[in-house]
């Protein structure tokens, strides 16, 4: 596996030599503000000797388990589900396959709260399966943990897809074909070639996945509803602790920033480039 | 050097073209000096009270332009305590309008103009067959309120308390408009909004009055702010709101007048 990282190398060197127009550092310099400042002054206007108190509360304390053990059941649904969805769009010679892509990519443009809708006229219990799950079953999906993890799924599915298909699509079908003359089935060849090839692919896919359901909040008020230590994750409590006392709400949002920017660090979101 | 220039000069321009049309709300003076425009920050529930009172406030004063601003009373509350400007604001509770005062913002003591209570909302028909408050405690009814967080489950919460009953939602809600949304969806049996949603929500839903909700009526503070760029206007809509034509848009809505 030497040839593939001595290339990125050469790749990055390339780009040193060819160096950067300076006009770009203005608009660039923009871009970075808008998105750190707000943080910034989230930081200022945070009540910080009161914080140890707000972030410890019990409903902090539930809403932060919750968030951190729905956010990683639903990164796990992510990687058995869109690990091979993603592997079919890179790999797989179907008809419509350029339809299939756009629906999969269909929640990053959504508004989450619409998601939420929808999962609501599937499994709410008025819904096309609902309704049947409710009166075979008994079986109530609003309301239940299970409902934030369908939510979170829903919303950060396409994250881990785009970047998986992504470095499936980079890292080429050579090694695979090679495999293949040498006596490998696709499945062995799969098994031993293609997912340590795409590994770190899929690990930053993961992530950002992880990072999208944690800070996921309209598709889980919309359908999976709000109740401490069942369905309120931390986005939901934020939104809700803004309405009696805003420094509860400004401490638990810096929680959020901490821990998201605890999980982008571990990624290394360059690894999705290359 | 040619294109930083372009490149600056289109960002500069962008980003006056997005930010240029919120940012002002009162227009500069044109050929017309008495164009003028009161801001109004009113909590959401007042959506359709005052907009019918905004046809009529601006038929009766002509070249003024009546801005309203709805949302959440705590998110307004906490706009005006962070500069937003306004003329009037119209909360939905006296502790959201105390953030405001307390900030002294508003110019004298707020009136009140209007009062609110709570109902049991079901599906028409009321097929669970809810008849009092303690039948929500049902343990076979899914059941939906607002948070104790919002003032519609405060009230809730209140109400509660002087019972002695206690439910046990499936979900607490973020605002009374998700609330009523779950049972007008049949994803919840029955649920605790005011009066007013009930009404708004016409024939999707059926309201159960309940003498218990008289021990937690939300009042709708309103005031003039001290920074009011148009005080006079914004004395006369508080006049128009809490007087006789006001007060019979505000029943007609299923509010209770003021007291």
């Amino acid at each position: 596996m030497t040839t593939p990282v001595t290339a990125r190398r050469a790749g990055r060197a390339d780009r040193a030599a060819v160096g950067l127009p300076r006009f770009l550092w203005i608009p660039a310099g923009l871009a970075f503000a808008l998105i750190a400042l707000p943080v910034v002054g989230l930081g200022l206007r945070t009540d910080w000797p009161r914080l140890p108190e707000l972030l410890l509360s019990e409903a902090s304390l539930d809403a932060l388990r919750l968030s951190l053990i729905t956010a990683s059941c639903s990164t796990a649904i992510c990687i058995l589900l869109g690990g091979p969805l993603a592997v079919v769009l890179a790999r797989g010679h179907l008809p419509g396959l350029q339809f299939l892509r756009s629906v999969v990519l269909l929640p990053l443009v959504l508004p989450p709260v619409v998601g939420g809708l929808a999962l609501l006229y599937l499994v709410g219990r008025t819904g096309l399966v609902g309704q049947g799950l409710d009166l075979a079953f008994g079986i109530t999906v609003p309301y239940t943990t299970a409902a934030v993890v369908l939510a979170q799924t829903f919303v950060a599915l396409p994250f881990l897809v785009v970047s998986l298909e992504g470095a499936l699509r980079t890292s080429g079908q050579r090694y695979e074909a090679v495999a293949a003359t040498l006596g490998a089935s696709p499945a062995l060849a799969f098994r031993r070639v293609t997912v340590p090839l795409v590994l770190p692919g899929l690990l930053s896919g993961a992530v950002l996945a992880f990072a999208r359901c944690l800070g996921e909040f309209g598709a889980t008020i919309a359908f999976a509803g709000s109740l401490e230590g069942t369905t309120r994750t931390l986005p939901l409590l934020v939104y809700l602790a803004r309405e009696s006392d805003v420094d509860a709400a400004v401490a638990l949002s810096l929680l959020l920033v901490v821990v998201a920017v605890l999980v982008i660090a571990i990624a290394r979101p360059r690894t999705v480039a290359s | 050097m040619k294109l930083r220039l372009l490149a600056v000069g289109a960002a500069a321009l962008v980003l006056a073209g997005c930010g240029g049309g919120a940012a002002d709300p009162a227009p500069a003076e044109s050929a017309f000096p008495e164009e003028r425009t009161l801001t109004v920050f009113a909590a959401a529930s007042l959506t359709d009270v005052f907009t019918e009172l905004e046809t009529r406030f601006e038929a009766d004063n002509p070249g003024v332009d009546v801005v309203l601003n709805y949302g959440a009373s705590s998110d307004l509350a906490q706009q005006l305590v962070n500069g937003g400007p306004a003329d009037v604001f119209a909360a939905a509770s006296a502790a959201t309008m105390a953030t405001v005062t307390d900030a002294g913002l508003i110019e004298g003591t707020p009136e009140v103009f209007a009062q609110n209570e709570l109902q049991i909302v079901t599906a028409p028909g009321n097929p669970e067959n809810i008849t009092g408050f303690a039948d929500l405690a049902r343990p076979d009814l899914q059941v939906v309120v607002c948070a104790p967080q919002v003032p519609c489950g405060a009230a809730a919460e209140k109400i509660e308390t002087a019972t002695g009953i206690t439910l046990t939602p499936v979900s607490e809600e973020p605002d009374v408009r998700s609330t009523l949304g779950r049972v007008t969806t049949g994803n919840a049996d029955a649920g605790l909004v005011y009066v007013t949603d009930v009404a708004s929500a016409g024939d999707s839903v059926e309201g159960i009055a309940f003498p218990e909700s008289a021990s937690a009526v939300t009042d709708y503070p309103i005031g003039v702010l001290t920074s009011a760029p148009q005080p006079e206007l914004a004395r006369a809509w508080t006049d128009l709101v809490t007087g006789a034509d006001g007060q019979a848009v505000l029943t007609g809505a299923g509010f209770v007048g003021a007291p």
